[in-house]
């Protein structure tokens, strides 16, 4: 049953082919063998797992039917769990149980599912390998030498590796669809202020979104429809109905202008990945897409916007971890400086200082406006640039990631990590809805294809993401080492 | 060479809501240490911030009041440093765009004259925890009750030119504040808070280099701070030297300002806009909603007492600076029908009480309609101005029915002329030799004669009727 999605666990569950204990069981089964090597979960919660499934059986025994009812669930270690740990990815945080439900936990449990445990990090998502975690490195369930991609790689080897059929993430500047397109796996990320951000520690406040890691985009639409929706405790997210991502895709292939960014097909972009991207767009153009190239001109500006912006805001957003009230605090101090400087150079690893640091700086006096402001500009260029796109195009399609998942280690040189996000990042200054699907091998190692919508246009692009899997079986295509049957395409006559 | 002092405020107002600005945690003060502070106040991760309402509305209504610009977008920031009982290491305020914009305030100096302020902005902030060194031997304590509390900090422009005005400006704050209910300006519990930005320049100069005094916790300090910061600047000046700016803190034991220490005084707090709150939109809908509640202000009140009440300028102050007195009086005059007779009472009298057992006039044992009755019985005749003060002390000890206690306690004035006649009889026959020289044409005995009357009657006689009959029984 591990190579389900979640649409068919919840039909099997419903139909009571087998039990949610069952499932629960299966997933802890396969926890317990693989995560050894893969080190996707930083915590396993098998007894309360257990305990939910069952009360999910009950449920269901006496007629209750919600949509995630019983089907297994990994959240991001960055989301807070009430009285599980969370850690975020770091030492600072290694003991911390929060006394709260992040918002996320709390709509995914309504909608009845059952909490596994919760998944391996970049440290305060702060990365693009899943290298930065203070629990050690995720390995890529395609190949245990190659990374997971990060932020989110725990997830997404998670659910790429079996473990679970579904997880959370969280995508700053690409920490969801990055890993996903790494791991061979759909990685969702709706639009600022969909999904509420209570209860999910910040990194980078206006460019942190939550959102999902699954098999289909099926799955990633069950699951939105759990987590979008207004919650009155984050004054970013937005009161405005939540679309049905669930029934019919509203936005039929036929006619659909899909446009193809020239930014996105120059420099780094590996052959094998650009071919592969070029197929999956053919497929859509076969399927009656218009393909229209369009100009994104201040793409090439986004890193470094992003590199000012992001850690700017995590040198504010971080600076609660002072050793005082919880969390890590070093051994001693002398004095009060004493227990800032140990606690911190002590609790945090060398990214999150790195990134602080960087912050501080481009935030501080003389410096503000060369760095700060003028990052706000591109940023509003960025938005500028989506938004005329949006004119001639109904989605933006192009590659995720410049080429495959690389070797762990191989990218010791901090700005080449960041270049890694070179396809994403612009997504998120502008904060628009996009969504990676499988869409090809490179070298025996998955890569996504990165589909993106308008503001709020959540439905259109899953609904076109979910036709496109069912032209393609990309996603069906698990790990070789996983040892799960093949399957049929969903919805294939 | 004359010198002159330019003074600016910063005034922090602790803002009276039930909950914290960006929590719904109590605000109410003399809670056991860190029983008010939630997952928010101690910035566990995760939580966020929303701005709470009722504290937009009482910056809007400040802004209102000293008529000042509204800001119809107004901007949350993060100001950055690290402090223990700051538990985000940052304190959410507003920089470049604040709610309130430029405004003024007029005060009224001794002799009599008006002088407007300008106030430059009043911005929305936090509040920071407390700091407890005295109760733990090596450690400090942090008590983040406070952390949270909404502040407005009102700055004024550097239009003060000496510590009375200084003051004067304080009070008139303090005043505004409670009368639009925001706060309670209490300042030794800390509601509100001053920090003067005090230098002094030759008449006509520019602006000389300016100190900050951090902190200073009552009008008097106040006023003692500055006097000190501007002999002190006299003195380096007049010596040749120059003035170093710098924050420094008033010491009232030693009635002297010092600098802060280097590691007190943080240099570069990296403001931006802060994330997690979108601008802040006030449309007209707000701002009329809010105007159409605006309470008279003391100013306004003032102008009315002194003329539908007829009072001086000076007593229509005195009544107007608090509300509660205003109040107080109002209901009185319009009671008695004698607004001078009321202004007299509660002014003199009345205040003399509450001084006596340093009460405020909200817990005065005397409420208004019993003044009025006592004010009542002297226009009537009932009683004299003397024997009034008998029936205060009797309102004062806790008597409501003032009637009843005149009549009880024999207190009426004997206004009857037969009494009366027989009493003057019997003064000017035990006082044969003073009543000889009256007659004789020394006019002023006949004050003495009267006061023998009064005092035999036991101040209960009607003074004008004695003073009446003797003028006729001493005819020559």
């Amino acid at each position: 049953m591990l190579h389900l999605s979640v649409t068919e666990l919840a039909a099997e569950l419903s139909r009571g082919a087998f039990s949610s204990v069952e499932l629960t069981r299966a997933c802890l089964d396969r926890i317990r063998r693989r995560n050894p090597q893969l080190n996707a979960f930083i915590t396993v919660s098998e007894e309360s797992a257990l305990a939910e499934a069952a009360g999910a059986d009950r449920a269901r025994a006496k007629g209750d039917t919600r949509s995630l009812l019983g089907i297994p669930l990994a959240h991001k270690d960055i989301f807070c769990t009430r009285g599980l740990p969370t850690t975020c990815g770091s030492r600072m945080l290694q003991h911390f149980l929060p006394p709260y439900d992040a918002g996320v936990v709390e709509r995914l449990r309504e909608a009845g599912a059952v909490l596994l445990g919760k998944t391996n990090m970049d440290e305060f998502a702060m990365g693009s390998s899943n290298e930065t975690s203070f629990f050690g490195p995720v390995r890529n369930p395609h190949d245990p030498e190659k990374v997971p991609g990060g932020s989110s790689g725990g997830s997404a080897a998670a659910v790429a590796g079996g473990l679970c059929p579904m997880a959370t993430g969280t995508d700053t500047g690409g920490s969801i669809r990055q890993p996903a397109s790494f791991c061979g796996i759909t990685g969702f990320k709706p639009s600022y202020g969909r999904v509420s951000r209570w209860g999910m520690i910040a990194f980078a406040s206006s460019l942190d979104q939550a959102g999902t890691l699954t098999r289909t985009a099926a799955d990633a639409a069950l699951m939105m429809q759990a987590m979008a929706g207004l919650d009155p405790r984050d004054s970013t997210s937005v009161d405005r109905p939540v679309e049905d991502y669930v029934g019919e895709p509203g936005r039929s292939l036929r006619g659909l202008r899909v446009g193809v960014p020239l930014p996105h097909f120059t420099g780094g972009l590996g052959a094998g990945v650009e071919q592969g991207v070029r197929a999956a767009l053919g497929e859509l153009e076969k399927a009656g897409a218009e393909l229209i190239d369009i100009d994104l001109p201040n793409n090439h500006l986004s890193v470094p916007a992003y590199y000012v912006v992001a850690p700017a805001e995590a040198s504010a957003n971080l600076s609660r971890f002072d050793g005082v009230r919880y969390g890590y605090r070093c051994e001693d101090p002398k004095d009060l400086e004493d227990l800032y400087t140990r606690t911190r150079s002590e609790g945090f690893g060398d990214e999150v200082k790195r990134r602080i640091l960087v912050g501080t700086y481009a935030l501080s006096a003389g410096y503000y406006d060369a760095y700060y402001i003028k990052a706000q500009r591109i940023r509003r260029l960025i938005r500028q640039d989506f938004a005329r796109a949006f004119n001639e195009v109904d989605v933006i399609a192009g590659p995720t990631s410049p080429h495959v998942a690389f070797a762990h280690g191989a990218k010791a040189d901090p700005v080449e990590m960041y270049l890694e996000d070179i396809f994403t990042i612009a997504v998120n200054l502008a904060g628009l809805p996009a969504i990676s699907i499988p869409a090809g091998y490179d070298q025996g190692l998955p890569f996504g294809l990165h589909i993106i919508g308008p503001d709020f246009s959540e439905a259109r692009v899953l609904g076109i993401a979910r036709q496109f899997q069912q032209l393609t079986d990309w996603h069906l295509q698990l790990p070789r080492d996983t040892h799960l049957p093949r399957r049929a395409r969903e919805g294939a006559s | 060479m004359e010198w002159e002092t330019v003074i600016g405020l910063e005034v922090h107002v602790q803002l009276s809501t039930r909950s914290k600005l960006f929590s719904g945690t109590s605000t109410a003060f003399g809670a056991a240490p860190n029983s008010q502070a939630n997952i928010y106040d101690l910035a566990m991760p995760g939580t966020l911030p929303v701005l709470n309402g009722e504290a937009l509305r009482m910056a809007v209504r400040f802004g209102l009041a000293i008529n000042a610009e509204i800001s119809r977008k107004s901007v949350f920031d993060r100001k950055n440093y690290f402090y223990p009982d700051l538990p985000k290491g940052y304190q959410t305020s507003q920089l470049e765009f604040p709610t309130v914009g430029r405004g003024a305030i007029v005060i009224h100096l001794d002799d009599g004259s008006e002088k407007e302020i300008g106030v430059t902005r009043a911005h929305m902030e936090e509040d920071a925890g407390k700091s407890l060194h005295e109760e733990f031997a090596t450690d400090s304590g942090i008590d983040l009750n406070r952390a949270g509390t909404p502040l407005l900090e009102i700055v004024s422009e550097p239009d003060l030119r000496s510590a009375g005005e200084a003051v004067a400006y304080l009070k008139k704050l303090h005043s505004i504040v409670r009368y639009l209910d925001i706060s309670d300006g209490d300042m030794s519990q800390g509601s509100m808070r001053c920090d003067a930005n005090v230098s002094i320049r030759r008449p006509g100069a520019e602006l000389g280099t300016r100190t900050e005094i951090k902190n200073v916790n009552s009008f008097r300090f106040v006023e003692k701070a500055i006097h000190y910061e501007v002999r002190r600047q006299q003195d380096v000046l007049e010596d040749g030297g120059t003035i170093v700016q710098e924050t420094r803190l008033y010491d009232s034991v030693r009635d002297e300002t010092r600098p802060m220490r280097g590691k007190e005084v943080a240099n570069d707090y990296r403001y931006f806009p802060e994330p997690d709150l979108l601008p802040v939109v006030i449309d007209e809908e707000l701002i009329e909603q809010v105007r159409a509640g605006l309470p008279e202000l003391p100013d306004a009140r003032r102008q009315r007492f002194r003329e539908e009440f007829g009072l001086s300028d000076y007593d229509a102050g005195v009544l107007t600076a608090s509300r509660e007195a205003a109040d107080y009086f109002e209901q009185t005059a319009s009671a008695c029908g004698d607004a001078k007779l009321a202004a007299n009472w509660v002014s003199v009298e009345l205040q003399g009480l509450l001084n006596r057992e340093n009460l405020s006039i909200a817990e005065s044992p005397i409420n208004a309609p019993s003044l009025a009755g006592l004010i009542s019985r002297i226009k009537d005749g009932t009683i004299s101005g003397k024997i009034a003060k008998t029936v205060f002390e009797h309102l004062a000890g806790g008597e409501t029915d003032v009637d009843e206690l005149i009549e009880r306690e024999g207190l009426r004035q004997v206004t009857d002329t037969g009494e009366i006649e027989k009493l003057v009889a019997r003064v000017i026959a035990e006082n044969a030799p003073q009543a000889q020289q009256y007659r004789d044409g020394r006019q002023q005995v006949l004050g003495y004669l009267v006061g023998q009357a009064m005092k035999l009657s036991r101040g209960k006689a009607n003074p004008a009727q004695v003073n009446q009959l003797l003028r006729e029984k001493l005819q020559p």
